[in-house]
């Protein structure tokens, strides 16, 4: 065990230069990576929230609406009405229905637009009808929008998913750009592993032969350069666990979360699951290329 | 202790055989004397009882174990049941003599009490116990050479491999060695020695195995090294 530690050290002593090369680059690509992870989980839970809150609006027939479904120049029907309701309720997916009136929504939009310009140009004649429709499952939208689009005194059926899905696809975009790039860095630090290690190993090859020659085990050879290079990356792993602490503390917590407060934003238990992953890498980017660069010398 | 049975060796990517249906046994407490020319297959064979190779054909059983069936992992063991030298030594350098005979025991996880008792006395045996302190660097070739042997003997091995190990050293020299593989002969060490010398084999006059192209031309007791 003596043996094995100083081994190990003085090989991170004697490579100090690649030894640091190692540390800077595992922690910059583990905090990409880390990061990645970080927003991957901001982007779920946004997700999740925004979602849960959409609703489907059925928007009934006007006077002034032009549809397929729609009478010119007609309100919809109460019987009508009676229909869409009677397939939105009995929907398997639908969890609650609620009918807002041109009256309802023409109070809602005074308040919401008091202070506006635009608010002079309507009337509450521009207000439409329509079901607000929340569901059990949001994911599941199709199945009611599809059984009511084509029902008479329908003009239009819209889900709020159409304009947040766009947002959400460059939002993946990023997020797999960011892990893209740092799966790249990662390959590079375990290729600088693996080289400084079959470097280290090629300094000692008479050491190595000679512990072969009188029968050392394999483990006994291999556990120097294998700790030396777990502890590069676990110094670089850690480095990585701060700069992704102090994003969370700077960045979210201080900047993010008071000025966009109606947002929910990732707390330290995401944070410390992203450190978590960002160790299990380091210390897998570690061991592997160790294990191949060290093979060649430990074989029989 | 060593046996051949029926062995060949083709060296991937060759088509000529290295060791071509090779059988024979050496008993414990032999010394053997493996002569021939340079590609006979001397060092092939040396190398197959290390287990550094697979035969491509045939059975090799060292010390009780078939070499053909032995695992991975099974090989420093058997390692540990043989010592070897070289021609060149093989010394590690920046360390003193004891620190290289030492050496040989830490690496198999030997206690540091065996060590500090074991080392002098086998220093003492090669005739080094004044020099333990001494860098190799400094010692003449035959005395290098004597570190190699204590080293490979340290651990009390039962078979002893030397591989041309007068290769390097002039003839006065090179009888103190071979007084030294004798000794240790004599404490039922089985020693199997390749060489080109053919004073040392014509003096001490022991088993030979001649090996051409691979093959065994001649094994015979009391031998010398040509007709």
């Amino acid at each position: 065990m003596r043996h094995t530690l100083r081994e190990a050290w003085s090989g991170l002593r004697r490579n100090l230069t690649m030894t640091l090369a190692v540390i800077i680059t595992m922690w910059v690509s583990l905090t990409l990576f880390g990061g990645g992870l970080l927003g991957a989980q901001q982007v779920e839970l946004l997700k999740g929230r925004w979602y849960d809150k959409i609703e489907i609006s059925v928007f009934l027939c006007v006077p002034e609406s032009k549809g397929a479904n729609c009478e010119p120049g007609q309100n919809a029907t109460d019987a009508q009405r009676q229909a869409i309701r009677a397939a939105l309720e009995t929907n398997p997916e639908v969890a609650t229905v609620y009918y807002e009136s041109k009256a309802e929504v023409w109070e809602d939009f005074q308040r919401v637009y008091q202070n506006s310009p635009v608010l002079a140009d309507m009337t509450a004649d521009m207000m439409q009808d329509n079901f607000r429709v929340k569901l059990k499952n949001p994911e599941q939208y199709e199945g009611v929008v599809s059984a009511v689009a084509g029902l008479p005194g329908v003009q239009a059926v819209q889900d709020l998913r159409q304009y947040l899905n766009p947002l959400f696809e460059w939002l993946n975009v990023a997020k797999w750009t960011t892990i893209g790039l740092s799966l790249l860095l990662l390959l590079a630090a375990a290729l600088q592993i693996a080289t400084t290690i079959r470097m280290a190993a090629f300094s000692r090859r008479r050491e190595l032969g000679i512990m072969r020659l009188v029968g050392a085990s394999n483990w006994y050879i291999m556990l120097p350069f294998l700790l030396e290079s777990l502890v590069a990356a676990l110094i670089g792993a850690l480095l990585a666990c701060a700069s992704l602490a102090a994003l969370q503390k700077f960045l979210i917590i201080d900047r993010a979360q008071p000025s966009l407060k109606s947002v929910e934003w990732i707390g330290w238990p995401q944070v410390g699951l992203a450190m978590l992953g960002v160790i299990a890498v380091g210390v897998v980017l570690s061991v592997v290329p160790t294990l191949i660069a060290t093979r060649k010398y430990l074989r029989v | 202790m060593i046996t051949f049975e029926d062995v060949t060796k083709v060296y991937e990517g060759q088509r000529r055989a290295a060791l071509a249906n090779v059988t024979v046994t050496i008993d414990k407490g032999e010394f053997v004397f493996l002569v021939g020319s340079s590609g006979s297959g001397k060092s092939t064979f040396m190398r197959l009882i290390l287990r550094e190779y697979r035969v491509t054909q045939g059975r090799i059983f060292v010390a009780g174990k078939d070499l053909t069936k032995l695992h991975g992992w099974k090989v420093p063991g058997l390692r540990r049941q043989i010592g070897t030298v070289f021609q060149d030594f093989r010394l590690l350098p920046g360390k003193t003599v004891t620190e290289n005979v030492a050496f040989a025991l830490q690496v198999i996880g030997k206690p540091q009490a065996t060590i500090k008792r074991v080392v002098p006395e086998t220093l003492e045996l090669v005739g080094l116990q004044d020099k333990g302190n001494r860098q190799t660097e400094e010692l003449s070739g035959g005395e290098q050479q004597r570190v190699a042997i204590a080293r490979a003997f340290v651990n009390r091995p039962a078979i002893l491999l030397a591989d041309e190990p007068t290769g390097n050293l002039d003839p006065t020299t090179s009888i103190g060695i071979m007084k030294l593989l004798d000794q240790i002969n004599r404490t039922g060490t089985t020693v199997v020695m390749a060489t080109h010398d053919s004073t040392i084999v014509d003096q001490m006059r022991k088993r030979v195995l001649e090996l051409v192209d691979g093959e065994i031309v001649r094994d015979q007791s009391k031998g010398v090294y040509g007709y």
